[in-house]
């Protein structure tokens, strides 16, 4: 919780401390000089329905490919799919490769651009134009978050308490994830069926 | 004997209380609040020092006004002495202090060893929070950790207390016994989403929550009415924050300077209007808490007065919200009194005692 604070912070001190020269680099974080336009981004939280629709198809299609997962070995396909992943994702949502995609569950709104990587929702410090923080200039990731979520059959899904990002993971393929995981479940839910039947 | 207060373990004020059922802590602030009773928290300046009684006369000024006090950690990411170290020096001295863990600074190793490290010293209350980000303090070259958020963070915590395993599934000997608090902002976007978001930190594990600044009581009013709607104030006790703004010239930097605090143009209107602007923030701080008290769900404020500490007192008393009850206070005990004057006539008088002298005295 901020609290008040007189005139001159230590924030505005340590500023005009820095040593003083003709080249000023914007003042943003390093990550957002990478890149600064959020177009894209915003385009996928517009259409988080569109999106959600497709990405239901393209996990079904992906666990219907399973066999052949397996059968190249989910090792040796990591890294073309993340390949392929890391661009797609970086293109439509600034994916920023945590590994444990929680997409659907963020009204298409990647928590991993939150300057404090919130992922269960918007810190007290969402500024009055629904703006960041610490990034004045980029919209709070989870207000847009919210507003995606609203468009979306799963909304609700916005509610559930995420874990902590597991920092392991990072720059691993979550769809190949996902597919094994889920492939695993489908076999322990047909598992006891066909020892009944047997 | 002076009789003990209400809320005091007898063998010593630095003990914890006896458990009582239905609590998870054995503080003071669940006591007061599982009564019913309208309860107010404060925040401690922390000390830019390593003096232990720059902490103390810090607390002294609250005694018998707050049920507890923030001990905040490094508020807006400027360096401060730690909240556990200011929880360690309070704890001492018997009063109930609210430790705050930001995600800023630490990741999970730290703050699971933080929690049972505090819970030891006889934390009874823990403030969970994301914490401001490090472009906001006197150190925007640090390295922003933000390991855990709020809502992970208020889980780690309950499941250290409930099932007593840390985050890993490891056993604990024994679990902290702590009650959880967490911070709301219903003054920030997304309006609408703020009361679910308490009922996902409830979920998570808050028990109390702390609200920040509250100048726009019609905002708030429009938040409570949501989240009674919701059945959260059933479940969790919302202490709502006030403070006193210094003048209208400050009211309008942190407007713009602050994030998440929102003040409308009426206060700064009324504040620019008032011949001791000063005197009119303090007024204005006992009137907007005057409305609160009033909502239903609201169960306390939490006074945040920044440098303007001595006015906390003055607050509490001139809004009535103790309605006559005097929160616990630390007092001199009888046998500490009797040390206290022994000791006071050997410092002043310079006598040099010896052995025999005093056996001849006691005879």
């Amino acid at each position: 919780m901020s609290e008040t604070q007189p005139a001159v912070t230590q924030a505005t001190l340590v500023k005009k401390a820095a040593p003083k020269s003709d080249y000023k680099p914007a003042d943003v974080s390093p990550q957002r000089r990478v890149q600064r336009s959020f177009a894209v981004r915003l385009w996928s939280i517009r259409h988080s329905r569109l999106l959600e629709w497709f990405y239901s198809r393209f996990a079904d299609m992906f666990l219907l490919l399973h066999p052949l997962w397996k059968g190249i070995g989910y090792g040796r396909v990591e890294a073309p799919i993340k390949f392929v992943e890391k661009r797609v994702k970086g293109f439509m949502f600034d994916c920023r490769m945590c590994g444990q995609c929680v997409l659907s569950s963020t009204g298409m709104s990647c928590p991993m651009n939150c300057p404090k990587q919130l992922r269960n929702g918007p810190c007290g410090g969402v500024r009055a134009n629904g703006n960041c923080e610490v990034e004045p200039d980029m919209p709070c990731v989870w207000v847009k978050a919210w507003e995606g979520s609203k468009n979306m059959v799963h909304g609700d899904k916005i509610l559930d308490v995420q874990k902590p990002v597991d920092q392991s993971l990072r720059e691993t393929s979550a769809w190949l994830r996902v597919t094994a995981q889920a492939a695993t479940a489908r076999e322990a839910a047909q598992a006891p069926k066909t020892g009944a039947s047997a | 004997m002076i009789a003990r207060q209400r809320d005091e373990n007898p063998a010593g004020i630095h003990l914890p209380l006896d458990p009582l059922p239905g609590h998870s802590s054995r503080g003071r602030l669940e006591r007061v609040l599982r009564r019913g009773e309208f309860a107010v928290t404060t925040e401690l300046n922390p000390p830019d020092s390593a003096d232990p009684e720059d902490v103390y006369n810090r607390a002294k000024i609250f005694d018998g006004w707050v049920d507890a006090i923030n001990a905040v950690d490094a508020s807006g990411a400027n360096c401060h002495m730690s909240s556990v170290g200011i929880c360690a020096l309070l704890t001492r001295m018997g009063y109930a202090p609210i430790m705050q863990i930001a995600c800023r600074d630490k990741n999970r190793i730290a703050i699971q060893g933080d929690v049972l490290g505090g819970a030891a010293m006889g934390v009874a209350n823990m403030l969970c929070l994301t914490g401001d980000g490090v472009q906001a303090g006197d150190q925007p070259g640090a390295k922003p950790v933000f390991d855990l958020d709020s809502m992970s963070l208020l889980e780690t915590c309950r499941i250290m207390r409930d099932n007593g395993k840390f985050l890993s599934g490891r056993k604990l000997t024994t679990p902290p016994q702590i009650f959880l608090g967490a911070a709301v902002n219903p003054f920030a976007p997304p309006f609408d989403f703020r009361p679910i978001h308490l009922g996902k930190k409830i979920a998570a594990g808050a028990q109390f929550v702390q609200t920040q600044y509250c100048f726009d009581v019609p905002m708030f009013k429009t938040f409570m009415q949501k989240a009674r709607d919701l059945g959260h104030t059933e479940k969790v006790f919302i202490l709502c924050g006030v403070g006193p703004l210094a003048s209208a010239k400050t009211a309008k930097w942190i407007r713009s300077n602050v994030p998440g605090i929102h003040i409308p143009d009426a206060i700064i209107k009324r504040l620019e209007g008032a011949q001791d602007q000063k005197k009119e923030g303090k007024q204005l701080c006992t009137d907007i808490i005057n409305e609160v008290k009033e909502i239903p769900g609201v169960s306390g404020i939490h006074v945040m007065a920044y440098r303007q500490e001595e006015y906390v007192a003055e607050i509490v008393d001139e809004s009535g919200v103790l309605k006559g009850r005097q929160p616990w206070k630390r007092e001199i005990r009888h046998d500490d009194q009797m040390v206290a004057d022994r000791l006071d006539r050997i410092l002043h008088d310079e006598i040099t005692e010896t052995q025999v002298d005093m056996v001849k005295t006691a005879h």
